[in-house]
């Protein structure tokens, strides 16, 4: 405790002086502190993040099989056949289907109920437990329910059946024309839940004096909300589109678990497609050459967002926002 | 403050280098590279009989292996199915595969054999290989036996016998025309005729694998399955024929990404839940339904099974089964002494005993009278009477190429694909291999 206590000490009192040993010191012992916190986080993503990430790079300009010594050095070979399979245009195609229509369809739902919830109402707590649990549950578990309940036996037939809709039934997932929308309607039902808590978390951020100054101009109570709640709630929005994005482009679960992909490479995506492809074929250095594609997909549409959509949330155009202030 | 703070960091670092170095070493079989002279020697061997009889049988064969050889000590790893398929992958990758392990043949077994892995025993186990007889073609490479079998099924239709009857079905088709009117008739009394787990794809493989068979002289069969030559036009019409087929929709509602088992709602599941009729599957289909079924009976007595029936115009021998099996493997780098353990799997009593206990379709010749249950001595009567059992495809090819082709027939069943477009998967990813 003593040495730790002095060393406190003599740290604070030298911290003032800018010039002279003491402050070298110092600077020194404080890149030195830096570094003993950060070496762990570092050293860990090195190994788990960095390290792999090369390995894929390496493994995917050979043919390899996984067995034995990788020595078929083949180029680019990988990457141009799998850029030219109609199964991963497809599954290239169907994520960026399902990018586009989750924030469609999330969007609008998840604002209305968060707008909806955070008005006082009775039961307003159970109302947003039972919309964010879909969200909570594990991906296996919802989505092995909702296998069972797509099955043609299955509840969602027989429920149609019972309010009279028999005509519409399905084989939700076994149709390869019906089973991506089917797969949109799972992934609506448990990420709408993500929507909605984010908002709702934003529209606290909604200072409440704007509100009552609307209301004092007469505007009614959507007004308000148009005109608004919803613009000040952009920063969150884009935050979330940038995190659904992200997850629709690395969607893996729970397609894998209700159709793998099928049928026929229906619902197929590009991290189910790696795996199918790929591992399960013992084709590794295909398979991470599938992997760097992905990689560089989601890279590039994650840095494209930043740049051009999520920049105005980021320090650097307050100034902007200061100078109108100003000029007015 | 500081201090303890610098200390923890560090002894978080160490851990993680500890972490990584742990995952790097201790690979499974390294202590027992060297079994000649009187040293003590452990075999490791990993199984899948991991439930009841079957595996208390095969550790009673280990103490016994340990007792009448001083000296050797079996580890044994009794592994679910597919648990043990994983373990194996990662095993080779590392090379630290278990002295002994199960080896499927075709292809699979073709890459071992490239990358070093698999014992050749083919003079070490002479005699119980000329026991076995042909049996052991499937484990051969360049003319070489690399494993030998222990267990091989073959592939036919199981029926629930109480609906056939309800059909008016009083004789089990032979013919294709034979099954269409079976299925005619099912239909009629309002029963779905057949099941497939097409989502799997595999199952829904082995119709084009038997209609090419039933199609394809064994000229042509050799020529695509040693040289993957699809030039004969018998492929095609393979892929006709299963075209034939869809086209009377026998198949379950949602076929297309039905399981091939493990729930009640896979393929298997139906069967043996009485929601269905027929269903085409390999020897294990009993053993499956059993595990289906509240009451752990599967169909029970009304359980019944049937060869692919004959196609009319096919070139290939109508007695040929398709089939698979399982056989006991060392690695290469295996004391001598686990080819004698092996060879000790095959004899006589225990291939009996095997048989006896249901464990699978012994194959050692002596050991086929054994077999107690009905339909798989009716099953085992075909296979031995087959001019030749075809290797699955997929597992012939390799899981590549068999995969590519795989998926080619799935498009067929969900009328996506067409069977030209089945051959040249085939041979587009034959190229890549070659």
């Amino acid at each position: 405790m003593n040495p730790g206590a002095t060393g406190q000490a003599t740290a604070w009192s030298v911290a003032p002086g800018p010039r002279g040993r003491g402050a070298s010191s110092n600077a020194w012992r404080k890149r030195l502190e830096i570094f003993f916190f950060v070496a762990p986080a570092l050293l860990l993503f090195a190994t788990f993040v960095l390290l792999p990430v090369v390995q894929a790079a390496r493994y995917s300009v050979f043919r390899w099989n996984g067995l034995g010594p990788m020595d078929n050095f083949i180029g680019f070979q990988n990457y141009v056949m799998a850029l030219g399979d109609t199964v991963f245009q497809r599954s290239v195609t169907n994520n960026l289907t399902i990018a586009v229509l989750s924030i469609a369809i999330q969007l609008p739902i998840g604002v209305l109920i968060a707008l909806l919830l955070n008005r006082k109402f009775p039961g307003q707590t159970a109302m947003r437990v039972i919309v964010f649990v879909p969200y909570v549950l594990a991906e296996v578990v919802a989505g092995v329910i909702w296998k069972l309940l797509l099955q043609p036996s299955g509840g969602v037939n027989a429920f149609l059946e019972a309010i009279g809709l028999g005509g519409v039934t399905q084989s939700w997932l076994a149709n390869s024309s019906v089973a991506l929308w089917t797969v949109m309607g799972v992934l609506t039902w448990k990420y709408c839940g993500l929507a909605i808590v984010l908002l709702l978390a934003g529209l606290q951020g909604v200072p409440e004096e704007l509100h009552e100054a609307a209301s004092i101009d007469g505007a009614s109570w959507w007004q308000t909300q148009r005109k608004i709640t919803i613009p000040l709630l952009g920063p969150t929005i884009r935050t979330w589109m940038f995190l659904s994005m992200i997850g629709s482009l690395q969607l893996f679960d729970m397609v894998w678990i209700l159709t793998k992909g099928g049928p026929d490479n229906a619902t197929s995506t590009m991290a189910t497609y790696l795996i199918r492809q790929g591992t399960e074929r013992s084709q590794y250095g295909y398979s991470s050459a599938v992997a760097i594609i992905l990689f560089v997909i989601s890279f590039v549409i994650a840095g494209l967002f930043q740049k051009l959509v999520m920049n105005r949330d980021s320090g650097d155009d307050k100034p902007k926002q200061r100078r109108k202030k100003v000029s007015r | 403050m500081k201090r303890t703070a610098a200390l923890r960091a560090v002894a978080l670092g160490a851990a993680v280098a500890m972490i990584a170095t742990a995952c790097s070493s201790g690979s499974a079989g390294d202590d027992a590279t060297d079994g000649s002279g009187d040293e003590n020697v452990t075999l490791t061997w990993w199984h899948n009989s991991n439930t009841g009889a079957g595996k208390d049988y095969y550790d009673e064969l280990a103490d016994k292996f340990e007792s009448d050889h001083p000296g050797v000590t079996i580890e044994v790893s009794a592994l679910q199915h597919e648990d043990m398929l994983t373990k194996l992958d990662a095993a080779f990758q590392t090379n630290s595969a278990p002295d002994i392990y199960m080896e499927r043949g075709g292809g699979e077994l073709k890459s071992h054999v490239e990358a070093g892995l698999t014992k050749d025993i083919t003079e070490s186990a002479a005699d119980t290989i000329s026991a076995i007889g042909g049996s052991v073609d499937g484990w051969t490479v360049d003319g070489r036996v690399y494993s030998l079998p222990f267990s091989i099924g073959v592939v036919g239709f199981w029926y629930n016998k109480a609906m056939f009857a309800q059909a008016g079905i009083t004789e089990n088709p032979k013919t294709m025309d034979e099954l269409y009117a079976a299925v005619d008739k099912l239909k009629a009394v309002g029963i779905e005729p057949i099941s497939v787990g097409a989502g799997d794809g595999w199952p829904a493989a082995h119709y084009w694998y038997y209609f090419g068979l039933r199609q394809c002289s064994k000229d042509a069969l050799e020529a695509a399955t040693q040289k993957f030559e699809f030039t004969d036009d018998c492929w095609v019409r393979a892929g006709e024929s299963l075209e034939e087929l869809i086209s009377k929709q026998p198949f379950n509602t949602g076929f297309e990404a039905t399981e091939a088992q493990g729930t009640p709602e896979s393929a298997s599941g139906l069967l043996a839940n009485r929601k269905v009729a027929m269903e085409l599957a390999g020897h294990w289909e009993p053993g499956v339904m059993q595990g289906l079924t509240e009451d752990e009976q599967g169909l029970g007595e009304d359980t019944g099974w049937f060869p692919f029936p004959e196609v009319s115009g096919g070139e290939g021998d109508p007695a040929a089964q398709l089939g698979g099996g399982d056989a006991w493997a060392c690695s290469e780098k295996s004391p001598d002494v686990c080819v004698d353990f092996i060879e000790f799997l095959l004899a006589s009593d225990q291939q009996k005993r095997f048989a006896e206990l249901d464990m699978g379709l012994p194959t050692l010749p002596s050991a086929t009278a054994f077999v107690a249950a009905p339909e798989l001595a009716q099953l085992l009567s075909f296979r031995n009477e087959a001019p030749y059992v075809q290797l699955y495809f997929d597992t012939a090819f390799g899981e590549n190429i068999g995969g590519a082709m795989n998926d080619a027939i799935v498009s067929v069943f969900n009328s996506n694909g067409t069977s030209q477009g089945i051959v040249d998967a085939i041979t587009s990813a034959a190229a890549l291999e070659q």
